[in-house]
């Protein structure tokens, strides 16, 4: 019992997550049990998540060290519009891919988000603009690439082999952007936990000053984790192709704020230094699970569910405040 | 002294600003031939009133360090509850009780930022970014957000009223300057006033440099953080009421995305993205160089599909040559003290 008590006091954040997630599954079987807890409904959560909850990882690597991320949705849409027009280019518009051309998609993506997030990275650790201003220019520079690529209107002449098999479910029950989702997690977890990558990270974070006199090279690591996220971006961006069917500058213009949100309440701490990504994982699934179970209100307009994210967003900043560190203010 | 004066000049950001403006107007001249005619003039002066006014609460934000997204959201939503407010009151009077009314709630707002901001010292992107999504949430759902068509009789006429007219017999055009650009001026004036020759003004510069100083100087730092924000609130919603007027109807969304270009014109003003250096003249040229941009994509022949595009680079170079200065002032401060060391040391 005290070891449990012990846990819980050491992952507060998770800990947090977990009692709002089974308060909130329980209140959900209590009032909306037949709506709520169907396999369609669980399948279309898990299918829904990936795209945002892919640059919600990436992010995070940005945010442990104590930089930010605002270009995901400019990165997303761009890769997602550059990807349909190269499905154009390689088949016509009416023609037909085949799925072993995919992974050319999964490269694309690749080369887009490490180019525009290498970018990213030389601009925060080069010329050292702040990470906000940084990632918002770039955000604006790319969502206006994509308003210049498709006119302003949503690109959808393409073949739709491949957005078929984004948005197909295995046997009707398992979705392979949550598959996608899971590689993408793995690759990351495996870099933060069984690599030196994860603990020079939270050094950087920590204190960039004292990374650097230990021999770290900074700019090299920054460069890296901006290109990481922007590869994690791009991926989302593929996602994002597959649900909507086609591509478009506006496409998720609310992922920003929700990503950021899913990282802060996952226990990623702003200034940097401290994450892990159990908790982001974590916050990505309860915050899936609120906004579904929201959407089973059919009188709660959907405009709330933007005053639900700030304020949830707000509250988990002030609950940091409240039970953070004593020692560490001030 | 004459030349210290010059490279005094030179060195500074506003002026590389203003040449800039100088050239883009040159070149829109030369390629339609309508850019100094009086009416384009009139017509890019009213089209400053509302950025300039946002601009001027933005620069405050940047010098004491912070930063602020939720303005749009802000002076949407406070703009949006004044006129739904006088509506229903069956306000027919002149435009200053909307003006005072939303005054009041955009100081409600920005006290709710400076509040998480300056008494709790929490991430002030993050938190600004969750309040733009409560204001805006509280907006479409609470208020439940339609378009007004009509806006109360004293509002209308005072965006119709004019200070000046301009013709153009060229074009046979005419274009009106607003009243409202009185607004901008007195904002502008009352904003350098505060900043310059007040001891809260010199608070926001001193605590954008260096809080630690700033708080062993006698400064309360968490008083005028939290007071800048409620002047933002302000100021926004003033702006926001001023476009209703302009507009002539309320449209609640419209505003919204706006904060990108106030932020990036106020950043190439020359104002330090870290906080505590930046003038208004800055502000007010580098607002002034965003709008020319976008009001005259159509002069120079350049799609308008362009204009994400544009203000995007433009936000990361003026960004990028802003970070090199300051790095080129830190690397020259650093030499001039270990210069001092060595001279100290030789004489020991």
């Amino acid at each position: 019992m005290t070891t449990l008590k012990k846990k819980a006091k050491k992952n507060q954040h998770i800990t947090r997550l977990l009692v709002i997630m089974v308060v909130w599954m329980a209140f959900m079987a209590i009032t909306k049990f037949d709506r709520f807890y169907t396999v369609a409904n669980f399948k279309t959560m898990a299918s829904q998540f990936p795209e945002y909850g892919i640059m919600a990882l990436g992010g995070m690597l940005c945010m442990i060290t104590g930089g930010i991320d605002l270009s995901c949705v400019g990165i997303a849409n761009f890769n997602a519009v550059v990807s349909a027009m190269l499905m154009t280019a390689m088949a016509g518009a009416s023609g037909h891919l085949s799925a072993a051309t995919f992974p050319v998609f999964l490269l694309l993506a690749v080369v887009i988000g490490g180019l525009i997030g290498a970018f990213n990275g030389f601009l925060i650790s080069v010329i050292r603009v702040p990470p906000i201003l940084a990632t918002l220019g770039v955000n604006e520079l790319m969502s206006g690439i994509c308003i210049v690529l498709t006119g302003g209107s949503a690109y959808s002449s393409f073949p739709k082999d491949l957005t078929n098999l984004i948005v197909y479910d295995i046997g009707g029950i398992l979705p392979v952007r949550l598959l996608i989702f899971v590689a993408v997690a793995v690759i990351i977890w495996f870099m933060m936990e069984k690599t030196t990558y994860g603990t020079k990270l939270r050094l950087l974070g920590t204190s960039e000053k004292v990374a650097m006199y230990s021999g770290m090279n900074t700019r090299r690591m920054l460069v890296r984790t901006y290109m990481t996220s922007g590869i994690c971006s791009a991926l989302g961006g593929l996602l994002m192709l597959g649900t909507y069917a086609s591509a478009r500058a506006d496409y998720g213009s609310q992922y920003t704020l929700q990503t950021i949100l899913i990282i802060v309440l996952g226990g990623v701490s702003p200034v940097g230094g401290k994450g892990k990504m159990s908790g982001v994982i974590l916050a990505i699934i309860v915050l899936k699970m609120l906004e579904s179970g929201i959407n089973r209100f059919q009188n709660i307009s959907s405009y709330y569910i933007s005053l639900i994210w700030g304020g949830v967003l707000i509250l988990a900043m002030v609950m940091d405040y409240m039970t953070g560190d004593k020692r560490s203010r001030e | 002294m004459m030349q210290k004066k010059l490279k005094n000049v030179l060195s500074r950001t506003e002026f590389y600003v203003a040449l800039i403006i100088l050239a883009v107007a040159l070149v829109i001249q030369v390629r339609s031939g309508q850019f100094f005619t009086s009416n384009n003039i009139v017509d890019i002066a009213s089209a400053m009133i509302v950025p300039g006014i946002f601009a001027v609460g933005i620069f405050m934000v940047l010098v004491s360090g912070g930063m602020d997204v939720s303005f749009p959201a802000l002076a949407s939503l406070s703009a949006y509850a004044t006129t739904k407010l006088m509506l229903m009151m069956g306000y027919d009077g002149t435009v200053l009780l909307p003006l005072l009314v939303a005054a009041v709630i955009g100081a409600v707002l920005g006290a709710f930022n400076g509040f998480f901001i300056g008494y709790l010292n929490l991430n002030p992107m993050i938190i600004t970014l969750g309040a733009s999504s409560v204001f805006k949430g509280f907006m479409q759902g609470a208020l439940n957000s339609k378009q007004l068509a009509v806006i109360p009789a004293g509002m209308k006429a005072f965006g119709v009223s004019s200070i000046y007219e301009a013709y153009n017999p060229v074009s046979n055009l005419t274009s009106k300057l607003p009243t409202a650009f009185l607004v901008l001026v007195a904002v502008i004036a009352l904003a350098w006033f505060v900043m310059n020759k007040t001891y809260f003004g010199r608070g926001i510069y001193a605590i954008g440099g260096n809080p630690a100083a700033a708080k062993a100087a006698g400064f309360n730092v968490k008083l005028t953080k939290f007071l800048t924000y409620t002047m933002v609130g302000v100021i926004a919603s003033i702006a926001g009421v001023i476009r209703v007027c302009m507009m002539q109807q309320c449209h609640p969304t419209n505003m919204l995305g706006m904060e990108m270009n106030i932020i990036a014109g106020v950043v190439l003003g020359g104002i330090a993205i870290t906080g505590g250096a930046g003038t208004m003249t800055g502000c007010v040229l580098g607002t002034l160089l965003i709008v020319l941009m976008e009001n005259s994509m159509i002069l120079l022949g350049i799609p308008t599909t362009w204009k994400s595009v544009f203000t995007g680079a433009l936000i990361v170079i003026g960004t990028g040559v802003s970070a090199l200065q300051v790095r080129r002032a830190n690397k020259a401060a650093d030499k001039a003290k270990a210069k001092k060391f060595q001279k100290e040391g030789a004489r020991a």
